[in-house]
C-alpha cells in the first residue's frame, strides 16, 4: 500500500507534516500516520498563544487503537488551532493534508525547516 | 453446540430499556417524615417491582457472554470460572465487620488475611505481602512506588524503568504515573528478552525492569537468572507482573528467579471475579529488603495474636482499610480448597490445554512450545473480524491484535477449566472461521444480540451516564 506524501511540505520522522505559508507553518499528520492509527476519536491541541518547541510534544491524538503524542516540527508561537477537530476528529482520517490540519505556528527560525525530511525522503521511510 | 443469543428489544428495535425508562411511577415522597426544606418534589428513582427488576438484569445477562456461558480464552487475562462456593464463603455474615474495629475484636478476619499474606508469599517466593491494592494495575503502581521509595531511601536517584515492548500497557502506565521515564525494550527474534538490548538499556538510571514470565507470547524467559544478575549488577530491581502466574503455580516461583517485587492478579490466578470496574485485589509481594516500604497497615502475628502494624518506611496507604475484603476472602477460599497439589495441578492442566489447542487449530502459530497461552496469526484475515465471527460459533474469541510481535495476533489462553470436548469445540470454531471468506467475516456477528458494534462511534460520542441520553 502506498501513501500520499505531497511534495509541497516537509515531514517529521514522527509523521507530522509542516507546510510553510509566509511566516507561518501549518502542521498536521501524514496519510501514513492516520492509516496506522485507524479511526481518530480525539485530538488534544495547545491554545493559541502557547509556545511549541521543535521535536517536543505539542498535543495528543487518540484513535480506537492507540494514544500518541504529537511532535512539533518547528519552534514558535501557536497562531491558530483547528478547533473543528474537537467535534469532528474524523477529518484527520478523511483529509490529513487538508481539513485535518491541526496548528499554525508563527515561524521564528526558517532554518528549522531544513532539518525536516523532504517528501521523497519521508516517502522512503514509510514505503 | 449451536448458538443463538437471546435478544430483547422494544418495538423500536432498541435493546432492553434502561431502568430509568422502565420507571412507571415516581417515588411517593408525600409521607417522608422530614422538614420541607430537606425534601424535594420529584426524585427520579425507578419505581419497579422486584420481578421487574430481576427480569431486567436477567435479560441483560442473557444478551451478554461470560465464562458461565461458554469458553472464554482471552489471552493474558486468565479468565477462570469463578467457583460458586467462594460466594458462599464471602457471604458468611461473621466476616462482614467494620474496618475500623479494634484488632482484638476481629481476630478471625486478621487470621484469614495473615494466612493469605503467607500463602501468597509462599506461592510467589516473596518474604512479605500487602493485600491492600484494589486491582492488578494498582498493585503494579504500588510496587513501583515501593521501588522508588527504596532507591530514594538509599540516596539513589534513579529515573528510568525498562519495560519490554510486548508488556501489558499497564506496565508503561504504572511507571509513568510514578514519575519515571519509560525505556521500551525491543524483543528478540525468538520472542524473548534480547540480552544485548537489555545490556544497552541498563544504566545507573535504571530503577526497575518490569517483566512477566512466561511472557506475553506464552514463552518462558529462559535467561531469567542472567537477566536478574544484569539488572541487579546495574543497581536496579526486578519486578514481576503476575498476569501470567497461572503457568507457574507450584512449579516455579518469581522469588527464586531473582524477582524483588511482584503483584498477584487474584482475579486471574485465584479465580475471583474480574472487577470490571468494581472491587478487585492486586496484592504485592516483596523480598525482605523491601518489606519496610510496603503500604500500611500490615497484619502481623505475635504470640498467637494478630495485630496491625505500620512498616517503618511505609509508602502510606494505597486503598482504604486492609483492601477489598470480599475479593480477598474468595482468593483465600480458592487457595485453601485446592491446596498445594490442586494449584500445581491447575498450572499443569493450563499448560497442557494451551499446547493441545495450539496443535488443533489451522491458523499459523509462529512460536512454541508454550506455557499457559499461545499466539496464533490470522494471516490474511483481520483478527478483529475473526473475533466477531467466532462469537457466532458460541465461543468467546481470544485477545486480538496483541502482542504486535505477531501479525493479526490471536492470543489464546483456554486455562485449566476446560475439558477436551470444550477445547475441541473451540478448535472447531477457530477452524471454521479460518476457512470462511471475507463476506462472511465482514457480516459477523449474526447470532448475537448486538451485531457489529460501532466502536469508533462509541468512542467519538461518549455518553457516560443514562442522563446523557436525555440530551439527544
Amino acid at each position: 500500500m502506498s501513501f500520499e506524501t505531497p511534495d509541497d511540505r516537509k515531514y517529521n520522522e514522527s509523521h507530522e507534516w509542516a507546510l510553510q505559508d509566509g511566516d507561518t507553518v501549518r502542521v498536521g499528520i501524514s496519510d501514513f500516520a492516520q492509516d496506522e492509527l485507524g479511526d481518530v476519536v480525539f485530538v488534544e491541541l495547545p491554545d493559541v498563544g502557547e509556545d511549541v518547541t521543535q521535536g517536543e510534544a505539542f498535543g495528543v491524538i487518540e484513535s480506537i487503537k492507540a494514544v500518541s503524542d504529537l511532535y512539533a516540527p518547528v519552534t514558535g508561537e501557536v497562531t491558530a488551532v483547528n478547533e473543528a477537530l474537537f467535534d469532528a476528529p474524523e477529518q484527520v482520517n478523511e483529509d490529513p493534508f487538508g481539513d485535518g490540519w491541526m496548528l499554525e505556528i508563527g515561524l521564528s527560525d526558517e532554518a528549522a525547516l531544513d532539518e525536516l525530511l523532504a517528501a521523497d525522503e519521508y516517502a522512503d521511510q514509510v514505503a | 453446540m449451536n448458538y443463538d443469543q437471546a435478544r430483547w428489544t422494544d418495538d423500536d428495535e432498541r435493546y432492553e430499556p434502561l431502568l430509568s425508562e422502565k420507571h412507571t411511577a415516581p417515588a411517593d415522597l408525600d409521607d417522608a417524615p422530614l422538614p420541607d426544606e430537606l425534601t424535594r418534589d420529584s426524585l427520579e428513582l425507578p419505581d419497579l417491582s422486584e420481578p421487574e427488576l430481576a427480569r431486567h438484569y436477567t435479560r441483560l445477562s442473557e444478551m451478554n457472554y461470560g465464562v458461565d456461558s461458554g469458553p472464554y480464552p482471552l489471552g493474558s487475562c486468565t479468565m477462570k470460572y469463578n467457583p460458586k462456593f467462594t460466594e458462599d464463603v464471602a457471604a458468611i455474615e461473621a466476616g462482614a465487620v467494620h474496618p475500623d474495629r479494634s484488632p482484638e475484636s476481629v481476630q478471625g478476619n486478621l487470621e484469614l488475611l495473615y494466612d493469605l499474606q503467607d500463602y501468597l508469599g509462599r506461592i510467589g517466593g516473596m518474604d512479605a505481602v500487602t493485600l491492600q491494592p484494589p486491582a492488578g494495575a494498582a498493585g503494579e503502581f504500588t510496587g513501583v512506588l515501593v521501588a522508588k521509595a527504596y532507591h530514594e531511601h538509599n540516596g539513589d536517584e534513579r529515573s528510568e524503568i525498562i519495560v519490554p515492548e510486548s508488556a501489558h500497557g499497564t506496565n508503561f502506565a504504572s511507571a509513568a504515573l510514578a514519575g519515571f521515564d519509560v525505556v521500551s525494550l525491543p524483543g528478540g527474534d525468538d520472542g524473548r528478552v534480547d540480552l544485548d538490548a537489555l545490556e544497552a538499556a541498563l544504566s545507573e538510571d535504571t530503577a526497575l525492569l518490569m517483566l512477566t514470565n512466561p511472557n506475553t507470547l506464552g514463552l518462558f524467559e529462559r535467561d531469567i537468572e542472567e537477566i536478574s544478575e544484569m539488572v541487579h549488577d546495574a543497581g536496579g530491581l526486578l519486578y514481576y507482573d503476575g498476569a501470567n502466574l497461572n503457568a507457574l503455580l507450584g512449579r516455579a516461583r518469581p522469588g527464586d528467579m531473582g524477582f524483588d517485587i511482584m503483584h498477584y492478579n487474584v482475579h486471574k490466578t485465584f479465580a475471583t471475579p474480574h472487577g470490571g470496574g468494581g472491587p478487585g485485589a492486586g496484592p504485592v509481594g516483596v523480598v525482605d529488603e523491601l518489606a519496610p516500604f510496603l503500604p500500611k497497615p500490615q497484619v502481623e502475628k505475635r504470640d498467637g495474636t494478630y495485630d496491625l502494624f505500620d512498616p517503618e518506611h511505609s509508602i502510606g496507604k494505597v486503598h482504604g482499610s486492609l483492601g477489598n475484603w470480599l475479593v480477598l476472602v474468595k482468593a483465600y477460599a480458592y487457595i485453601a480448597r485446592l491446596g498445594d497439589p490442586g494449584l500445581s495441578d491447575a498450572s499443569a492442566k493450563a499448560v497442557l490445554n494451551a499446547n493441545y489447542l495450539a496443535t488443533q487449530i489451522e491458523y499459523e502459530v509462529p512460536y512454541g512450545p508454550f506455557h499457559h497461552e499461545f499466539v496464533a496469526s490470522a494471516g490474511d484475515q483481520d483478527a478483529a473480524d475473526v473475533a466477531k465471527r467466532m462469537l457466532d460459533y458460541g465461543v468467546h474469541p481470544p485477545t486480538t491484535k496483541w502482542p504486535e510481535i505477531v501479525g493479526e495476533a490471536l492470543m489464546t489462553e483456554p486455562t485449566e477449566i476446560e475439558n477436551k470436548t470444550t477445547l475441541d469445540q473451540l478448535a472447531d470454531a477457530f477452524n471454521a472461521v479460518a476457512n470462511e471468506d471475507q463476506d462472511a467475516l465482514a457480516a459477523a456477528p449474526e447470532r448475537t444480540a448486538a451485531r457489529r458494534i460501532d466502536q469508533t462511534g462509541a468512542a467519538r460520542n461518549l455518553r457516560l451516564s443514562w442522563q446523557a441520553l436525555d440530551d439527544e
